[in-house]
């Protein structure tokens, strides 16, 4: 795929294309799993099944991503080849979504941001001339609105709370801020995609989501942590020690009995 | 921290109702949390195209030991019934 992608013209389009596809499937996915480890562990009943209800929102956004993933890529793959036998490498998810649950209050961070960014992915891609992506895009930006009303609600709950939710979600916002970057930063594939017409411009997104942001930051009286240089890579299959431990887990009964079903 | 929260009665309006329904109690830090977690936990298969919830402490109830004062002189006025009248066979819509 990089080998195409160096090459230009119509080649580096469509791969480009999938690897574009695969980031916003694999995002959803890992984000999905993460959320799923909460199930049993949620403050409350009703939260436990709040976080649930986000999980298999996500889920089903990277199931009809990574089976239309699959058709990009005409390598016989479906969603379930994509998600259960691919290695770290493979995975071009945001490298924000793989950060740890934590606590509570760490897991309400990590999804504000990437509700908020999701917002204007999602957004953008409705007005695509890709027609199938537009279509995706559309039924995940319902559920997005949601999922931000949740984390935003509680990032407003929690940093407008007490002295130590307040210094928790502070401190959970300063450790995740540097993983933002990533967020907005274009590269080839984001380019291409943009000058094709298919995917919306980065930069103006940004400004969106920067908005949203401080306003959200200053109901929860919480401090925009300062901008960070950070050497991002998820997006670009390079990943910390979590994904690996994650996808151990998400694939194991896969891997273990190859085709199992239930 | 459930158990720090005041309890919310649930009414769920379903999409070919009329009318909201009680379908349960949740747990909740306000109004707009109670929403959320009505949301969360009692729509989940599409039963609700609206809800509605209330502070149970809001709610005022009848006395289960005057039962037998509130609702027994019902019993024997069958004439309350609309089926207790015959209709005339000359009444063609009624």
């Amino acid at each position: 795929m990089s080998t195409a992608l160096a090459a230009g013209g119509e080649g580096a389009l469509q791969a480009a294309h999938l690897r574009y596809v695969l980031r916003l499937a694999d995002t959803a996915l890992v984000l999905g799993q993460q959320l799923s480890a909460w199930i049993g562990h949620a403050p409350a009943l009703e939260e436990d099944l709040g976080l649930a209800n986000l999980a298999l929102d996500l889920i089903g956004q990277a199931r009809l991503l990574l089976g239309y993933a699959g058709e990009l890529e005409g390598r016989g793959r479906d969603e379930d080849a994509l998600a259960f036998l691919r290695d770290a490498p493979e995975f071009m998810n945001l490298t924000l979504a793989e950060q740890p649950n934590g606590d509570f209050g760490h897991t309400i961070v990590r999804q504000w941001l990437i509700d908020s960014w999701q917002l204007e992915i999602y957004q953008g891609l409705t007005a695509s001339p890709d027609e199938r992506l537009a279509a995706i895009a559309a039924k995940a930006l319902k559920e997005t609105r949601y999922h931000h009303r949740f984390s935003s609600g509680w990032l407003v709950r929690l940093g407008d709370g007490t002295s130590e939710s307040h210094a928790r979600v502070q401190g959970a916002l300063d450790e995740l801020w540097r993983f933002t970057t990533e967020l907005f930063a274009a590269d080839e594939v984001d380019e291409r995609m943009h000058a094709a017409g298919i995917a919306p411009a980065l930069p103006e997104l940004a400004r969106s989501w920067s908005a949203r942001v401080d306003e959200d930051l200053a109901t929860a009286t919480l401090r925009r942590p300062a901008a960070q240089p950070y050497p991002w890579h998820g997006k670009r299959g390079v990943h910390g020690e979590h994904l690996g431990h994650l996808l151990g887990e998400m694939q194991h009964l896969q891997r273990t009995y190859p085709g199992a079903q239930w | 921290m459930s158990e720090d929260w005041p309890l919310y009665e649930v009414f769920i309006r379903s999409r070919a109702g009329l009318e909201h329904k009680h379908v349960g109690s949740v747990h909740a830090a306000d109004a707009r949390m109670a929403i959320e977690h009505a949301r969360d936990v009692y729509t989940r298969r599409q039963e609700g195209v609206s809800i509605w919830v209330v502070r149970s402490a809001d709610i005022s109830a009848s006395d289960p030991e005057e039962a037998e004062a509130l609702f027994e002189p019902a019993r024997d006025k069958v004439y309350r019934h609309p089926t207790f009248y015959v209709i005339p066979e000359e009444v063609k819509n009624l």
